[in-house]
């Protein structure tokens, strides 16, 4: 299975969508770097607006991500609900 | 009159559809081919655009609102960076190098891209990429923008970025970045969405973008973070992009498939013959080192690349050829190139010097295959001489690769040791490479690169000095009317990082920045 | 293969002999002495003799490296193409059949750069 990944900037916005993230994805691993983080996982992997939310306590838009987004891999499905990275092989 | 009860807000997919496709129209009047002229001759066939969909699914709307608020963001850090005077606050003047580089090397490709997309934004039929192409052309002369306008900052204190663009055109390693975008912007639309969009964006960016930015932040550069960070959260969107074209031109029908090959393979290999310089940037321009070019090369291309043609071999893409070169180059290609550079800087918009005894031990760490064996004896030469005051300036202008005009510099696969030399003939001309893989891009297309512009050419044509320059007058000295072309001062832009103006301004407006004068 | 275009592309090639204003390209590279990045490019006229290249040529681009001094140029090993090649150094470069844009290669036998890098 290969690995899927997400990079954020590390600042007060990303913190709760971080969180949440590591809290949806058991196998994800969190590779700090400065003033940045990267989230690899294995195969797949979920970004939840609900979960985001709860943390935030505020609406989050799924589209917000992409003002703290640096990086991703994999193939994209976005919905109001959930942003996911897979590979298909 | 019964009221119509309001509709549920729509889903973000129905929002999609009726924000992109439900903008675009069928002509009546005018002929598909009349309107769309540069769709069909590459060969590529396209049944039906409306297969297409963007996985962000990001409307105009959308688009600006987001960009606005990364905006916002970017110029408050500017200008509070600018403010405190956020230069002293770097680890070493040496690091503003690399920032040298990036704006003259690297921003205008920027801009190039905003025209490349702008063009293949109008060339698609399909609603759907011409709406991404826009948005992507858009982000493009952003990051132009906002690169010009976090660097000038550095131009106020410091030399050689004062004339980036004129640089861009005319310097002789700076034709390496600039005849390779003007390669992609000269193919056909497809050819250069497969070119910029997926080999570079998907494939290659994150080497540029995400350690060296991670690295800028390292060193105290918070104008290059937030600049590089805030064009990386495009390009996030741009791979997406490129990777969803490479998807779309492979369903729509079997014949595109060697075409599309054929391209990848081109690509991969002319971009990561760009990303020379910044191999050498993460190894050697950056004081404080966040991983090496080796260790970036492995996470971005070999594990995340490697998960990319895995996933595409279900359409029959496999992974480009010259993965396996490049396998081989990851030990010497940082220090091949800054002993080029080395070589060569008497004629560079930066400074260049010889890694500490600390970096030394660091590169021994990083590389320990190559870096005693091959590069300390030469380093530790280069550092005995120039501290003899016998510092090395390569005089003599080197021979160039006709595909990506980078001197011939690379050894061959499998032995350091020796230069790898290729040529062709071709209609009586004799061609040189630096690879089996910019010999095979040539082969190709013969036709296109015969006209490229080699800057150790066009010297010894005599086009590369001032207007007005006579050069049969005696004395002349060629090197400094080129730095004169190049609008280049000589022992100011130039010549070694120790006893520079840079050297000494920075460490006396450090001092004052720390202490009561 | 030609390159896929939307009309004729035929174009003129940048760097014909006719625009060097008399002199012909001549690329050289020293093996094993990699010090030097890369082999340099000279324009040279073709009536020059090969000699005077050896003389006057090399000792200003390659001089600084210390194994130049002690070169003995009646053991260098040369090279054309990547072929092994015999220079006659009294003739010139047309006589010896250097055209335009070729690439020689020489290696001195014994010196092998800096501490036996080939640096």
């Amino acid at each position: 299975m290969s690995t899927v990944f997400i990079a954020l900037q590390t600042n007060e916005d990303t913190r709760p969508i971080i969180e949440a993230i590591v809290a949806d994805n058991p196998h994800a691993r969190l590779n700090e770097q400065p003033a940045m983080v990267k989230i690899d996982a294995e195969g797949k992997l979920v970004v939840r607006r609900s979960s985001i939310e709860e943390l935030l306590g505020r609406d989050f838009d799924l589209q917000e991500l992409h003002i703290n987004l640096i990086s991703l891999s994999g193939n994209i499905d976005e919905s109001d609900d959930e942003l996911t990275l897979s590979w298909n092989a | 009159m019964d009221m119509q009860a309001s509709k549920k807000k729509l889903g973000l997919k129905e929002r999609y559809q009726v924000m992109t496709r439900g903008l675009d129209w069928t002509p009546s009047y005018q002929k598909m081919e009349d309107i769309y002229p540069y769709v069909a001759y590459e060969g590529i066939k396209i049944h039906d655009w409306d297969k297409w969909e963007d996985p962000f699914r990001l409307t105009m709307d959308a688009y600006w609102k987001y960009q606005a608020e990364k905006e916002r963001k970017l110029y408050a850090i500017i200008d509070a960076y600018a403010q405190n005077n956020g230069h002293l606050g770097v680890t070493d003047a040496r690091y503003i190098n690399t920032v040298k580089l990036f704006i003259s090397g690297i921003s205008p490709l920027e801009y190039v891209a905003h025209r490349g997309f702008t063009h293949v934004g109008r060339q698609f039929p399909g609603a759907g990429p011409r709406v991404a192409c826009l948005m992507q052309s858009l982000d493009e002369i952003r990051h132009a923008q906002t690169q010009v306008h976090s660097i000038s900052n550095y131009n106020k204190y410091y030399n050689g970025v004062h004339d980036f663009h004129h640089a861009h055109d005319r310097i002789w390693f700076l034709s390496v970045p600039k005849s390779f975008f003007d390669d992609a912007i000269t193919a056909g639309p497809f050819e250069f969405m497969v070119a910029i969009g997926f080999s570079f964006e998907y494939v290659l960016t994150n080497l540029l973008f995400v350690p060296f930015v991670s690295g800028a932040a390292y060193n105290g550069d918070m104008g290059t973070m937030t600049f590089g960070f805030s064009a990386q959260s495009d390009e996030a969107r741009h791979m997406t992009l490129g990777l969803e074209v490479i998807k779309f031109i492979l369903e729509q029908d079997p014949d595109n498939l060697p075409i599309v090959q054929r391209w990848i393979d081109k690509w991969t290999w002319r971009g990561y013959r760009v990303l020379t310089l910044v191999a050498m940037m993460m190894d050697y321009m950056l004081p404080k080192r966040t991983m090496s070019w080796k260790e970036a090369w492995e996470v971005y291309f070999e594990e995340n690349g490697g998960a990319l043609f895995k996933d595409l071999a279900r359409y029959g893409i496999t992974m480009p050829k010259c993965a396996e070169q490049i396998a081989l180059e990851k030990d010497h290609l940082s220090h091949q190139a800054w002993s080029t550079f080395y070589n060569y800087g008497a004629a560079t918009n930066f400074h260049t010097w010889m890694p500490d005894e600390d970096e030394m031990a660091w590169l021994t760490a990083k590389y320990p295959e190559s870096f005693d064996k091959h590069y300390r004896p030469r380093y530790e030469y280069w550092r005995e001489q120039a501290a003899k005051g016998n510092r090395f300036y390569n005089k003599t202008l080197p021979m160039l690769c006709q595909t990506c005009q980078i001197p011939l510099v690379f050894t061959e696969p499998g032995d350091p040791t020796k230069i790898c030399y290729r040529e062709v003939d071709f209609k009586d001309e004799k061609y040189h490479f630096c690879s089996d893989h910019c010999k095979a891009i040539f082969e190709h297309e013969p036709e296109k690169y015969v006209q490229a512009w080699m800057p150790v050419h066009q010297i010894y044509q005599g086009n590369c000095f001032p207007e007005g320059t006579d050069p049969t007058v005696e004395g002349f000295d060629p090197l400094a009317a080129v730095l004169k072309y190049y609008h280049l001062e000589h022992g100011r832009d130039n010549l070694d990082f120790e006893g520079s103006e840079d050297q000494k301004n920075f460490d006396e407006w450090r001092g004052m920045a720390t202490k009561n004068v | 293969m030609a390159v896929a275009a939307i009309g004729k592309y035929e174009f003129a090639p940048a760097d014909a002999i006719d625009k060097f204003h008399g002199a012909q390209l001549l690329y050289i590279g020293w093996e094993d002495h990699l010090l030097f990045c890369a082999p340099f490019a000279f324009p040279f006229p073709p009536s020059m003799p090969f000699g005077a290249i050896v003389e006057q040529v090399l000792p200003g681009a390659f001089g600084y490296h210390p194994d130049f001094a002690r070169i003995d140029w009646s053991k260098a090993e040369w090279l054309k193409s990547g072929k092994p090649w015999t220079p006659e150094f009294s003739k010139s470069l047309e006589e010896n059949g250097l055209r335009h844009k070729d690439v020689i290669r020489f290696r001195t036998p014994g010196l092998t750069g800096i501490k036996g890098s080939c640096s």
